[in-house]
């Protein structure tokens, strides 16, 4: 892509065509995660990608790392096909992905390392991101030392260092005790709000879901399926206060609606 | 370590005063240690069933200031054991990790190797005795090559569990950021593998120590083991105490290296 078309334009636009994959497994039935699923993910967009565990979710997130291949269809970034993993889609796990052994300041360096560049600058990259994360003085700690709302903000240094074209959050603040979730959140909607870094987020919480998105893509079950788009209209910049607005109560019933249609039939 | 964590069963005055306690002398470990020793001369005064023949621990420890503590033959026999320990467990680190490793990462070498591997790996070291004494043509070469088994087998299916065990997460990232295999390897895999490897290496020195003192009883001149296994044919059992009690200072000496050693290779794991 030319100088003049990334100015104009954020990169980082995804798109899916017809995709479908089958996980088979000797001995056991044969799952179809995803069955001719497509969709498109603007660029310069949070787009939250929404549905109960196990719908295929994370299956998608992996092929738009380039971790796994569809049997069918296509995914493209740019108009580009993906083809493997690369440093312009970069993921953050359900679990921390931090090398144990690894200072978190070497953590932060690796890709710049890995792409043969200046050790110097790569460290001084990494300093300023761990500043504005709040890790400047963890930068030699190991992982371990740190608390999980920190790994987490490592992590996310981790790849912006990379200068990522768009950031793939497979459910990252799972796990994480509610304030430092409610926290991680807050610090992710500013980044995005101060980058516009093209996003797709996944998580299976609705507030979470609606706090942080320009969008939401509800999935069906398995074979996942986007049923229903959902336009977030709330305003940015956006604060916890937002959750408390009439918007959002709408946007809630809305997603709501659409994550139990078809589902009247079962007890609770 | 211990120090840092307070037992919630202690009232937090006493834990506090006991803090200022140094050093804090464990009174329970010490009375106990005491007690056996008294325990133990006792049944030999007494002449208890099955100790008519076995030293007490005040004559052992004369017998081992008197005979053993300046001479060199005895000092000799720790260098020789620990020599051949040191031999037969470094050799089988040194193939040990490569073969775990290779097993772990390439298919093809494990289809071919693993099954050969898995048929000798039953075999107790100590079975390989005879055929390794007729195999090398010196016997320090056999025995070390029996140290060498009883550590290689658990060395190196550690390893190969400890490459299978990794997070596939760990690799796909450093792919995505751009890493190369050899990157991969060294800057993943490797150090990923690292706690396995310790684990073997606790694991293997205790077995070579077991199996070192068994060999040297039965195919050396030389050694801790055949110090203890004369101590017994020449019906000198005070010889035969300060040989056991030797090899279990040996051993435990190993372990504590083994230990710093493992400390020294996971920084990541200490200080906490």
């Amino acid at each position: 892509m030319t100088e003049a078309a990334t100015e104009t334009k954020l990169p980082g636009s995804l798109s899916g065509q017809g995709v479908s994959k089958t996980y088979r497994q000797k001995g056991e039935e044969p799952h179809t995660a995803l069955a001719d699923l497509s969709f498109e993910f603007p660029a310069a967009t949070l787009n939250v990608v929404m549905g109960t565990s196990g719908c295929g979710k994370s299956t998608l997130a992996q092929m738009l790392a380039g971790y796994l291949k569809p049997d069918e269809g296509t995914l493209t970034i740019d108009g580009a096909p993906i083809e493997g993993p690369g440093p312009e889609r970069l993921m953050v796990f359900q679990e921390s992905t931090l090398w144990p052994w690894m200072t978190v300041q070497d953590n932060v360096i690796f890709g710049p390392l890995s792409r043969g560049e200046n050790k110097a600058q790569a460290i001084a990259a990494a300093a300023e991101l761990l500043v504005r994360f709040g890790l400047i003085e963890f930068r030699d700690r190991y992982p371990a030392q740190l608390s999980g709302g920190m790994m987490r903000r490592a992590e996310i240094a981790q790849a912006l260092i990379n200068q990522p074209k768009v950031m793939i959050l497979d459910e990252p603040f799972r796990g994480l005790d509610v304030m430092t979730r409610e926290l991680m959140q807050e610090y992710y909607v500013r980044l995005f709000e101060d980058t516009h870094l093209s996003t797709v987020f996944i998580t299976a919480e609705l507030e979470e879901a609606i706090f942080l998105a320009d969008r939401i893509y509800i999935m069906s079950d398995a074979p996942g399926r986007i049923v229903k788009t959902l336009e977030v209209d709330l305003p940015r910049p956006r604060d916890v206060s937002c959750l408390t607005t009439r918007r959002y109560a709408e946007l809630e019933q809305e997603a709501l609606d659409a994550l139990y249609a078809g589902r009247d039939d079962m007890d609770f | 370590m211990e120090n840092a964590t307070v037992d919630p069963l202690v009232p937090a005055r006493a834990a506090k005063r006991r803090s200022w306690k140094l050093p804090r002398l464990d009174w329970r470990g010490t009375a106990a240690v005491a007690g056996f020793f008294l325990a133990w001369q006792l049944a030999v005064i007494l002449a208890l069933p099955g100790f008519d023949e076995i030293p007490g621990p005040w004559e052992v420890l004369n017998t081992f200031v008197g005979e053993f503590l300046f001479s060199a033959d005895y000092w000799a026999s720790w260098a020789v054991s620990f020599q051949r320990v040191f031999l037969g467990f470094l050799i089988a680190q040194v193939i040990g990790i490569p073969l775990g490793l290779f097993f772990g990462i390439n298919a093809t070498l494990r289809s071919l190797v693993f099954p050969v591997f898995e048929m000798m790996r039953p075999i107790p070291p100590l079975a390989w005795v005879p055929l390794s004494i007729l195999f090398w043509p010196t016997n320090e070469s056999s025995i070390i090559f029996i140290t060498f088994i009883g550590a290689f087998f658990i060395i190196t299916i550690n390893v190969f569990e400890g490459v299978r065990s990794i997070r596939p997460e760990h690799v796909w990232l450093a792919r995505s950021l751009g890493a190369g295999t050899f990157r991969i390897f060294r800057k993943i895999m490797l150090p990923a593998v690292i706690p396995s490897i310790a684990v073997g290496m606790t694991l293997g020195i205790a077995v070579t120590w077991n199996v070192v003192i068994a060999a040297e009883m039965i195919a050396s001149d030389s050694g801790l083991g055949r110090l203890t296994w004369e101590g017994y044919v020449s019906s000198t059992p005070t010889v035969v105490v300060v040989g056991m009690i030797s090899i279990g200072i040996a051993g435990y000496l190993s372990t504590v290296i083994v230990d710093w050693i493992e400390r020294k290779m996971m920084p990541w794991k200490a200080g906490r």
